[in-house]
C-alpha cells in the first residue's frame, strides 16, 4: 500500500490555479524529489499535504485513510512531519527544547521527551549546541534544527522543504550525508529542491510541477533529459539544443 | 414608528458621519503604513477637542477655524509619539506595540483628567444654536458645517495622498515598504509624517465635535472602540474603507438611537465590534495585518 | 534558589505578628494583585495572548458571589467557586470565539476589551444586581461568611491564593501543557505542524486563568464590601491586573510577585501622597509611563533581568 496518495488535488487562489489536478503517490521506503520552476506550486503541494491549506478539490490519503480537512497537529501525529522553506525556530528557546516539542508527540511526558530530543540532536550533530538558544544559531545550524524537530515527532514521512536553501557547498554535503542516513533508517521523504546536484543525488524518483501540473516523472537520468522539463525551465529554444 | 424621527435619524448620521470617517482614516492611514494599531486614537481626538476648548475660552476662538490649530498641535504630538517611541518597536512584537499604545492612551487619557477634571464639557459655538429646515427634517448647522468641513479635509488629504509626492511615497510605503526602501525612500521620515498626519486628522475631527457632543477624558476610549468598529469594517489600511465605514456606522448610531435606550448605545458598539472582530477581519476593502 | 524561596515563605508567614494593621493591608493587596498578575500569567505571558479584559472574571467572580450571599445567603466560601466557575464560563466562551475565528494579536485584545465593556455596561443597567451603584455588603465579621474583624485572616487568605495560583502556574510550566504553551506563543504554525493542537491549550489556558481570576473576585467583594461595576468590570482593573506580570515578567513564575512588590508598595504611596480623592487617575499616568519604559527598555520584564544580572555576579 503506498505512504501517500493524492488524487486530483487542486486549489485555486482568486484566480491563480496554483494546483491544477494533481495526482502523486509516495511509496513507503521511497525518497521522492519535487522540481520544478519558481512558482510551480511546490510548496502549496506541501501545505495541501500538511494541512495548512485545504484543497478545493481531490483526495489526499495517508497510510490508507483520507486526511483533508485535518488540521496539521492532527497530520503530524498520524505520521507526517514537515519543514519549512523559510526555517521557523523558536527563538527564545535552546535547541534541546525545541526539539523537546517534537519528541512530545509520542512522548508525552517532558523528562522522556527531553531523553528523546537529546538523541535526535545529537543524530544530526547539534549536540554540542544543544543549549544555546535558537535565535544564536548560523543558517545551517538552524536548518539542521528544522530538520531534526521534525524528525523527534518519529513520522513515517517527511517533507522537506528546500533545505538546502543559502548553504554553502560544504554544509550541503553534510544535509546530504543527514538526510542520506536518515532515509536509511526507515523514513520516507518527499523533498523540494532547487540544487539540481542535491535532487539528482539523494532521489530515487523525481516529479517534476510546471504551473501547478505534473509534466513529468521518472528517475533522475529520465528526469535531466525530459524535453517537457527543459522547455519548464529554459523555455523551448533549449529543447531542440539539448543533447539528446 | 415615526418616520420624521427615523429620517432625521438618518440625516444626523449621515451628516455625523463626516467626522467619523475623518477619524477612521486617520487610524487606517497608520495602520496601513506601519501596521501599528494606535490604541490611543480615541484619546489623541479627546485632546483635539480639549484643545478646542482651551482655544475658545482661553482666546475666543471657534473651534470652526480653531481646528486647524488642533490639527496642527496633534501633528506634532503624533509626529513626536512615533520618533520618539514606535520607531524603536516597529520590529518588535505585536503585543509590545500594543502595551506601547495603550501606555501612551493612558498618560493622555488621565493627564486630561487631572488636567480637566472628570465633569463632561463642551465647547460654546454660536453655530450651535443654530438650525436650519432640510424638507421635513432640522439640521444643526454645527453638524452642517462639520460635515462639510471634515469631508474637505478627507478630499484634502486624499489629493495630498495621490497627488503630491510625499503622498505618493507615503502609499508607496504602505503598499510595499521593502520596495519604497529600493528606491530610495526615507522610510523612516514617511512613518513619521503617515502617524503625524493621522494625529492630525483625529484632531482636527475632534475640534469640530467639540461643540456638539459633551466630552470627557473616559470619551477617549469609546472614540478609539468606535475607531476600530469603523476601520475593521471598512478594511484594516484601506482609505476608501474608513471613509465609507465612518458614514456606515454613524448611519447606524443614529438610528439605533432612535430605537434603542441611549445608555445602551456604547452596548450596542461593543457588541457590534465583537461581530464585526468575528466575521470581518478583513473587512470591505481590507489588508490583512502581517 | 529552593532556600531562598522557603526562607522567603518562612518570613511571609511570620510578618503580622510585627506588622502594623496598615502595612498588612498594604501586603494583603501586595498578594491579591500578585494574585491576579499570577492568574492572567497564565494566558497572557505562558500562552502569549494578551488579555485586556481579566476584569470581566473578577466581576463575574464577585457579584455572583455576593448576589448569592446576599439573594441566597450562600456563604462566600462555596458561592466563590460558584462565581470562579461562571467567570470560567465567560472565558471559555471569549477563548472560543476569539480561538476559533483565528482572532490573533490586536484583534484579540479587541475581543478581551469588548467583553469586559459589554460586561460592564450590562450590568451598570440591570438594577436586579444593583444597577451603576452596584452592590453593598454588611459587615458581619462572620468569619463563616467570608468576613473577618481584623485584617490577619485576609492576609493568610491572599497569600495562600497567590501561592495556588503560583503553583498552578508552576505545575503547568513543567509539564507538556507549559512547554505547548511555550511554543504557542513562539510560533503557533510551527507549532502546529509539530502536533500541537493550539486551539486545545490556548482554550486551556484561558479556561484555567479566567477561574482563577474569578476566585479573586469573590475575594475582592468580601474584603471591600462593596462592588461597583466600573471598577470591577473597567479597564482601570484590567490594566492593574497585567501590569504587575508585565513589569515583573511575563511568562516568568516569579514575575507577577515581583512586579506585585514592586508596583503595589509604589502605588499606595503614590495614592497617599497625591489621591485622598484629590487627583485620582494620577497613578495611572505612572502605569502608562511604566508600560511604555518596560516595552522600550525591558520587554523581558525585571525578573529576567534580574535573574541574569544575579547570575553574572555569581561568576557562572
Amino acid at each position: 500500500m503506498s505512504l501517500l496518495v493524492a488524487r486530483g488535488l487542486s486549489k485555486r487562489f482568486g484566480g491563480l490555479l496554483a494546483v491544477a489536478e494533481l495526482d502523486l503517490t509516495v511509496d513507503p521506503g521511497e525518497m521522492l524529489g519535487l522540481i520544478g520552476p519558481n512558482g510551480a506550486g511546490k510548496t502549496t503541494v506541501f501545505n495541501l499535504f500538511s494541512g495548512f491549506l485545504t484543497p478545493d478539490a481531490g483526495d489526499v490519503d495517508f497510510r490508507g485513510r483520507s486526511i483533508v480537512g485535518l488540521s496539521p497537529h492532527a497530520i503530524c501525529r498520524l505520521g507526517l512531519a514537515r519543514t519549512f522553506q523559510i526555517v521557523r525556530p523558536f527563538p527564545r528557546m535552546t535547541v534541546l527544547e525545541n526539539v523537546r516539542v517534537g519528541a512530545l508527540v509520542l512522548h508525552p511526558r517532558v523528562p522522556e521527551a527531553l531523553d528523546r530530543a537529546r538523541d535526535v540532536v545529537e543524530r544530526v550533530g547539534l549536540g554540542a549546541r544543544q543549549d544555546v538558544a535558537a535565535g544564536a544559531l548560523t543558517l545551517a545550524e538552524r536548518k539542521r534544527l528544522e530538520l531534526a524537530r521534525a524528525l523527534a515527532t518519529e513520522p513515517a514521512l517527511l517533507l522537506l522543504d528546500e533545505v538546502m536553501a543559502g548553504l554553502n557547498p560544504t554544509e550541503i554535503e553534510t544535509i546530504i550525508q543527514l538526510i542520506r542516513g536518515i532515509h536509511a533508517s526507515g523514513v520516507s521523504i518527499l523533498l523540494i529542491e532547487h540544487n539540481m546536484r542535491a535532487v539528482m543525488a539523494l532521489s530515487q524518483r523525481i516529479v517534476v510541477l510546471s504551473f501547478g501540473e505534473r509534466i513529468a516523472e521518472g528517475v533522475p537520468a529520465e528526469i535531466a533529459n525530459h524535453p517537457k522539463v527543459i522547455e519548464a525551465y529554459l523555455g523551448e529554444e533549449y529543447v531542440r539544443a539539448a543533447p539528446a | 414608528m415615526d418616520l420624521t424621527l427615523v429620517l432625521q435619524g438618518i440625516v444626523s448620521g449621515v451628516l455625523f458621519g463626516g467626522v467619523y470617517s475623518l477619524m477612521a482614516v486617520g487610524l487606517t492611514l497608520i495602520f496601513g503604513v506601519m501596521r501599528v494599531v494606535n490604541f490611543a486614537h480615541g484619546d489623541m481626538m479627546v485632546w483635539g477637542m480639549y484643545l478646542a476648548y482651551l482655544l475658545a475660552t482661553g482666546a475666543g476662538v471657534d473651534p470652526y477655524l480653531g481646528f486647524i490649530v488642533c490639527a496642527a498641535v496633534l501633528f506634532a504630538l503624533g509626529l513626536l509619539v512615533q520618533r520618539a517611541l514606535v520607531d524603536r518597536i516597529i520590529d518588535a512584537p505585536h503585543e509590545m506595540q500594543i502595551l506601547l499604545m495603550l501606555g501612551v492612551a493612558l498618560v493622555l487619557e488621565n493627564v486630561a483628567l487631572v488636567a480637566f477634571g472628570p465633569e463632561p464639557t463642551r465647547v460654546r459655538s454660536p453655530l450651535a444654536a443654530a438650525t436650519v429646515w432640510l424638507g421635513p427634517v432640522f439640521v444643526d448647522v454645527a453638524r452642517l458645517v462639520t460635515f462639510v468641513v471634515a469631508v474637505a479635509l478627507t478630499t484634502a488629504l486624499w489629493g495630498f495622498l495621490y497627488r503630491t509626492d510625499l503622498g505618493r511615497t507615503i502609499r508607496a510605503a504602505a503598499d510595499n515598504t521593502y520596495g519604497a526602501l529600493v528606491i530610495g525612500a526615507d522610510v523612516r521620515r514617511v512613518y513619521a509624517v503617515a502617524f503625524g498626519v493621522g494625529a492630525a486628522c483625529v484632531g482636527a475631527a475632534g475640534a469640530l465635535v467639540s461643540s456638539i457632543l459633551p466630552f470627557q477624558p473616559p470619551t477617549g476610549l469609546s472614540l478609539s472602540v468606535t475607531s476600530f468598529n469603523i476601520v475593521i469594517i471598512g478594511g484594516m489600511g484601506s482609505l476608501l474603507g474608513a471613509f465609507v465605514g465612518g458614514l456606515l456606522v454613524s448611519l447606524a448610531e443614529s438610528l439605533g438611537a432612535v430605537f434603542l435606550k441611549p445608555s445602551l448605545k456604547e452596548l450596542f458598539s461593543f457588541s457590534l465590534l465583537i461581530v464585526i472582530l468575528l466575521f470581518r477581519p478583513v473587512g470591505l476593502f481590507g489588508k490583512r495585518p502581517s | 534558589m529552593r532556600w531562598a524561596v522557603v526562607a522567603a515563605l518562612a518570613v511571609l508567614l511570620a510578618l503580622p505578628a510585627v506588622l502594623s494593621s496598615y502595612a498588612i493591608t498594604i501586603f494583603i493587596l501586595i498578594f491579591f494583585y500578585g494574585f491576579l498578575g499570577q492568574a492572567w500569567n497564565i494566558v497572557g505571558g505562558y500562552a502569549g495572548q494578551l488579555s485586556l479584559g481579566h476584569a470581566a472574571f473578577v466581576g463575574v467572580g464577585g457579584y455572583t458571589a455576593a448576589m448569592l450571599s446576599i439573594e441566597k445567603g450562600l456563604t462566600p466560601w462555596a458561592g466563590m467557586f460558584v462565581g470562579a466557575l461562571l467567570a470560567a464560563l465567560l472565558g471559555a466562551i471569549i477563548g472560543y470565539l476569539g480561538f476559533r475565528f483565528g482572532l490573533r494579536g490586536f484583534y484579540f485584545v479587541l475581543l478581551t476589551v469588548a467583553f469586559a465593556e459589554v460586561c460592564r455596561i450590562a450590568v451598570s443597567n440591570i438594577d436586579a444586581v444593583g444597577g451603576p451603584l452596584g452592590l453593598y455588603i454588611t459587615f458581619t465579621g462572620d468569619p463563616r461568611q467570608f468576613q473577618f474583624q481584623d485584617g490577619r485572616p485576609y492576609y493568610y487568605i491572599a497569600l495562600a491564593l497567590m501561592l495556588a495560583a503560583t503553583a498552578t502556574a508552576w505545575a503547568i510550566e513543567r509539564r507538556r501543557f507549559g512547554v505547548y504553551l511555550a511554543a504557542i506563543r513562539e510560533d503557533e504554525a510551527a507549532a502546529e505542524a509539530l502536533g500541537v493542537n493550539a486551539f486545545k491549550y490556548k482554550m486551556l489556558a484561558m479556561v484555567v486563568s479566567s477561574f482563577l481570576t474569578g476566585l479573586g473576585g469573590t475575594f475582592y467583594a468580601f474584603y471591600l464590601f462593596s462592588l461597583q461595576p466600573n471598577t470591577l468590570f473597567g479597564i482601570p482593573l484590567s490594566v492593574e491586573i497585567i501590569i504587575r506580570p508585565i513589569v515583573g515578567g511575563a511568562g516568568t513564575l516569579l514575575g507577577p510577585i515581583l512586579g506585585s512588590f514592586i508596583l503595589t508598595p509604589l502605588g499606595e504611596l503614590s495614592r497617599l501622597y497625591l489621591g485622598q480623592g484629590g487627583l485620582p487617575g494620577a497613578h495611572l499616568i505612572a502605569y502608562g509611563v511604566l508600560l511604555v519604559a518596560v516595552v522600550l527598555f525591558l520587554p523581558e520584564g525585571a525578573y529576567p533581568r534580574l535573574r541574569r544580572l544575579l547570575a553574572r555576579r555569581g561568576g557562572r
